[in-house]
């Protein structure tokens, strides 16, 4: 029991694991409105853009979560409003804006090159470096993005359902975009120090998409992508202190697991289910 | 008698592609109308107008004679073709119809008991008792244009406005939602609807408007399908059928069948030619 509880001991362990958690529910939660708008690609982009602000808070000596949180929504703002008001495409938008911050980022890098090992850190994910105020923090957005999405539920669901006849019953779709682009990124942010700007899309999207193999029903998949992801993010975490493998990609290779299972035994019923119907 | 909805003068371009010019009509309370056309006529830069979704280049939209200005929706209920619907969204009857009341909807995530019933009460009203809890892909056709229908009723609209409600549905579904429409129509609710079915307006629709960038005509099927006014609107060559009392539209053959174009479309088959067996050739042009 003691070998099984040892990582435990260690505080660092503890907070990541903590911080891993809650931002796999977080995660979870925002990536099912993500992957239902055939948005995925966004928590990609956005996060690569994310860099490029944390790059230039660190440069302007600004607070990271505030810098990088500005200039994330500045992005996911530029891109909704690219593909409002010009012919381009959503993927191309996001194309054009986040790789053009993220080339701002490393740009910076490159020039200021004494940093260089904690943009690994944001690139890769660092568990080691979680503190007590890192998991405050990513507690607090939970709570507020948890909020905001209960609170705009009906909104949310009508606008990810068919957001121009949502605008023609009555939803002000451009401020639940708004919030929702403020709240992705938020959310991106506090997870970046444990995923990685570079796997933080997985993050997103695999617990949603398998949520959506197990189930019909909206309301379930949220449940199931939250509790997925606050467990991939827990067992990940164990894990790559025994595999002594990053944190961030232990969580996604497990979330990958997860997701292959599921699709396995979601394809094995509907084989079975189509004999069943075939033989009655 | 104030009219409903009044477009006076109205004109909308996509940059410099005029796509309506100069159309006025009216709609009065408890009326029930059809928009005809060809495709590109304008129909549904007409409805979005008419929902507030587009605003017009010239002219003015009224509803309740006050015009609709950028950003205030109208109270419309609004059913989209059911083309335009994302059938694998994980979303239950229930779910869908409560969107309509999103308007009135409290901050809670979950519906109030009100809202439930009301829910209960416009399934069981057409006909959809029992599906609350189905997954709308599970449904037919015809139980799918029904749940979109109590969507826009339960909003409690002013207006009801379907586009081609009867696109994408087989032959007895589509005259279903017409009898349905007919039947609301005559609870008081005023509909407004496009479609590209002109018999089925003409045997259903008390009034009808043929647009092809401007209003063409308006009026009852019996005074304004004719081949003139047809021909206008459609930029073709129309055939009107009067029989018994009934009205058919058809357009011209183009003077070759198919057994011209594919002189034997079932190999190993020859085709009955119409002098052995006394019965005209079938009619399909191609």
């Amino acid at each position: 029991m003691d070998i099984l509880l040892q990582p435990f001991q260690y505080e660092f362990f503890r907070n990541g694991t903590l911080a891993a958690v809650l931002t796999g529910a977080l995660c979870g939660l925002i990536g099912v409105y993500i992957v239902l708008r055939g948005m995925s690609y966004i928590g990609h982009g956005l996060s690569h853009a994310i860099f490029g602000g944390a790059v230039v808070s660190f440069v302007m000596q600004w607070n990271f979560y505030l810098g990088a949180g500005v200039w994330g929504f500045i992005a996911a703002i530029l891109i909704n409003q690219t593909v409002r008001r010009t012919k381009i495409g959503a993927d191309a938008a996001i194309g054009v804006i986040t790789t053009a911050s993220f080339a701002v980022g490393v740009a910076l890098i490159s020039r200021y090159r004494r940093f260089t090992r904690s943009f690994d850190a944001a690139l890769f994910g660092n568990i080691l470096g979680v503190t007590w105020q890192d998991v405050f923090v990513v507690a607090a957005v939970t709570v507020l993005v948890g909020g905001l999405i209960f609170f705009l539920y009906k909104q949310l669901l009508f606008t990810t359902f068919d957001a121009e006849v949502a605008r023609i019953y009555g939803v002000k779709t451009e401020w639940v975009d708004t919030l929702f682009a403020l709240a992705l990124a938020a959310a991106l942010i506090v997870s970046m120090q444990i995923m990685g700007v570079t796997l933080i899309a997985a993050a997103l999207v695999v617990p949603a998409i398998t949520a959506r193999l197990l189930t019909d029903s909206f309301n379930r998949m949220i449940m199931y992508s939250i509790v997925i992801g606050a467990l991939t993010g827990f067992f990940g975490m164990y894990f790559s202190y025994y595999i002594d493998v990053a944190s961030g990609a232990t969580i996604v290779l497990l979330q990958a697991v997860v997701f292959g299972v599921a699709l396995g035994i979601t394809t094995y019923q509907k084989r079975v289910e189509r004999l069943v119907h075939t033989h009655v | 008698m104030q009219p409903l909805l009044e477009l006076k003068d109205v004109s909308f371009s996509y940059g410099v592609t005029p796509v309506l010019e100069g159309v006025s009509l009216h709609l009065h309370p408890g009326q029930f109308a059809a928009l005809v056309g060809p495709s590109g006529a304008g129909k549904t830069s007409l409805l979005r107008l008419l929902l507030g979704t587009l605003q017009p280049t010239h002219g003015e939209v009224l509803l309740h004679g006050r015009a609709l200005k950028e950003g205030l929706t109208p109270q419309v209920g609004y059913v989209p073709q059911l083309e335009t619907v994302d059938w694998r969204f994980p979303v239950t009857v229930e779910q869908v119809v409560l969107m309509g009341r999103v308007r009135r909807a409290s901050v809670w995530p979950w519906p109030s008991a009100a809202d439930k019933q009301l829910v209960n009460e416009t399934l069981e009203r057409l006909d959809l008792a029992g599906l609350a809890g189905r997954h709308i892909r599970d449904l037919s056709g015809g139980q799918q244009q029904r749940v979109f229908l109590a969507r826009a009723l339960i909003s409690e609209p002013d207006l009801l406005v379907l586009d081609e409600p009867t696109t994408g549905v087989d032959v007895r579904t589509a005259e279903n939602v017409l009898h349905l429409l007919a039947h609301l129509n005559q609870q008081g609710i005023t509909i407004l609807m496009t479609t590209h079915d002109l018999n089925a307006a003409a045997a259903h629709l008390p009034w009808v408007i043929c647009l092809n960038r401007r209003v063409v005509a308006q009026g009852a099927p019996e005074d304004i399908f004719t081949t003139d006014i047809l021909n206008e609107t459609y930029q073709g060559d129309m055939l009107v059928i009067r029989q018994g009392g009934m009205l058919f539209v058809q357009q011209k053959p183009h003077g070759h069948s198919y057994r011209e174009v594919v002189p034997n479309p079932v190999p190993g088959h020859t085709p009955v030619d119409e002098a052995e067996n006394g019965y005209p050739a079938p009619a399909i042009s191609i």
